[in-house]
């Protein structure tokens, strides 16, 4: 392009568009909102993932026994009659057995599914509806996952009852209630391994014995917690539980449940078919998404120390960075062996956290759950804890996984720090709490 | 039983991080570097021969799947990271 007089015409001139933030920084500040420490033209800009709670990378040594399933093997592992089938097959219940052996479990415990949500509905509809006869009552608690209790609420519709147990303000079950809460006719306690928003560990051990105790099944969504904690569904008493791939940095589109055979637990399968998975799910299994999840199922095992170490430090320095901000705090158990150190939840008080996320651009955070993100809705699970409205809206959950470097631990810290106090110097509220004034003693008037 | 020299180690750790740094994935090429510095540290004070070579051999189907999986990152790239350096000839105006 030229101009008038025959230059040609710099890039600065033309009308390039403008990056833009809803969030202006004040006059003569030194900060930027799109970057923490520099004006963005030295480095990148796509952001920093701290959302692994929602789903994980891929694990390249995963990716690469996946593709031969997409280029070579390709035979349907349930054809017994030519080496297509059988090759598949066979790397299948290789597969399956890596995945039992993450839980201690035998793999044809092992029931592919295609994802955790499918192993959760399985579960908590396939279990009170096999046994509807003489059982009529679920229990579960008030922070589990939405596709465990959209399920249960399904269930109060074909007439079963349901007891939705509280929490503690650490989101800790309280086991005398789950105690009192068994009846002759409960079919099933379904209570999750690790939450999804705060990270807390339930007392599976405990739960496990209490449920045996009264012949109860026990469930848990493990989806959060397989590979990432220690477990054992022998010790704890697990009689199923509903795995996830994708948050293991296995392939999306791949689950399982684990089903326990002795003593049997019995289910009303949701597909019915060809009677492939035991009979408890039908349809052809996917070779290059199973394979992928064993692999990377193998991984987490393999992998436990050297990842749980990382893991751990990077926690440690983020939380050692953030709470050093004025009125925070960590929402979850204070008890370390209660509370899985990837996900961290940080409430920031006289700061919303949506706005905090709009001027987080450079990083890939969440207030909460991924399913229910798109709702401006404060967590359901926050308000189990008991905190209010203001404190659930200003959560945030960093997610913290094998992938993560220090290097990007160091600029969130950094950004957070700087959006923070940002957005605190336009608040009001922020503003009177440095006055000291109280603010839960004033009336607010409506107009 | 063949044995396997110290230089051959030292050479093939070398060529690994080589391999590593070829990821354009910044994640990954940073987990493979921390990965690969961990793994030949843990097993240096090992003296049993047949343990070197399984080790040895185990380490060379990894530099197999580096060298594919590298290929593969190069192919499909994306954006750079805020905390990634750009390359000079990249850098905007």
């Amino acid at each position: 392009m030229l101009t008038t007089d025959g230059r040609k015409l710099l890039a600065s001139e033309s009308s390039l568009p403008v990056a833009n933030t809803n969030v202006i920084p004040p006059e003569g500040s030194t900060i930027s909102l799109t970057s923490a420490y520099r004006d963005g033209t030295t480095h990148g800009t796509k952001p920093i993932y701290l959302d692994v709670q929602a789903t994980t990378q891929t694990d390249p040594r995963v990716l690469d026994v996946m593709l031969r399933f997409l280029t070579g093997l390709y035979g349907n592992p349930h054809s017994s009659t030519h080496a297509y089938g059988w090759e598949a097959e066979k790397e299948v219940e290789e597969a399956r057995a890596h995945i039992a052996s993450v839980i201690g479990a035998d793999p044809k415990e092992i029931i592919f599914t295609s994802g955790a949500t499918e192993s959760n509905n399985m579960a908590i509809k396939g279990i009170p509806r096999f046994y509807k006869k003489t059982k009529k009552h679920i229990i579960t608690t008030q922070t589990e996952h939405k596709c465990v209790l959209d399920s249960a609420r399904h269930m109060q519709d074909e007439g079963f009852e349901v007891t939705y147990l509280p929490v503690n303000e650490e989101g800790l079950i309280n086991l005398e209630d789950l105690k009192k809460a068994i009846r002759k006719d409960t079919a099933m306690v379904s209570i999750m391994a690790v939450n999804n928003e705060i990270g807390v560990i339930q007392p599976l051990e405990e739960i496990g014995k209490i449920c045996r105790e009264h012949k109860v099944f026990f469930h848990t969504d493990g989806a959060q917690a397989f590979g990432k904690i220690p477990l054992d569904v022998n010790e704890m008493n697990i009689d199923m539980m509903s795995i996830s791939s994708h948050k293991i940095y296995g392939p999306k589109g791949i689950g399982a449940a684990y089903v326990r055979r002795r003593p049997r637990v019995r289910i009303d399968p949701i597909i019915s078919g060809g009677g492939q998975e035991r009979g408890l799910r039908s349809g052809t299994l996917a070779p290059p998404l199973v394979c992928g999840f064993g692999e990377a199922a193998r991984l987490i095992k393999q992998e436990s120390k050297f990842d749980n170490d990382h893991i751990e430090k990077l926690s440690t320095k983020l939380k050692n960075g953030l709470l050093s901000i004025p009125a925070t705090q960590l929402n979850g158990a204070h008890d370390p062996a209660a509370q899985y150190p990837g996900c961290v939840n940080i409430s920031f008080a006289y700061v919303e956290g949506e706005s905090l996320l709009m001027a987080l651009k450079d990083i890939a955070l969440s207030s909460g759950s991924a399913c229910t993100s798109a709702s401006l809705e404060p967590s359901y699970v926050l308000h189990a804890l008991g905190a209010d409205d203001a404190l659930a809206h200003s959560s945030i959950r960093f997610g913290i996984g094998r992938f993560t470097t220090e290097e990007e631990i160091d600029y969130v810290i950094k950004a957070i720090n700087e959006r923070v106090d940002f957005l605190r110097s336009m608040s009001p509220l922020w503003e009177m709490v440095q006055d000291g004034i109280d603010l839960d003693t004033i009336e607010w008037s409506g107009h | 039983m063949t044995s396997v020299s110290s230089r051959q180690v030292l050479s093939l750790y070398k060529r690994m991080l080589e391999k590593a740094t070829k990821f354009d994935n910044y994640n990954f090429r940073e987990y493979s570097k921390r990965r690969i510095r961990h793994g030949f540290k843990q097993s240096k004070n090992e003296s049993d021969p047949a343990k070197i070579l399984t080790l040895y051999n185990s380490a060379v189907n990894d530099l197999g799947l580096l060298e594919r999986q590298t290929a593969i990152s190069q192919m499909y790239t994306f954006e750079k990271l805020v905390v990634e350096p750009l390359k000079k000839h990249v850098r905007h105006a």
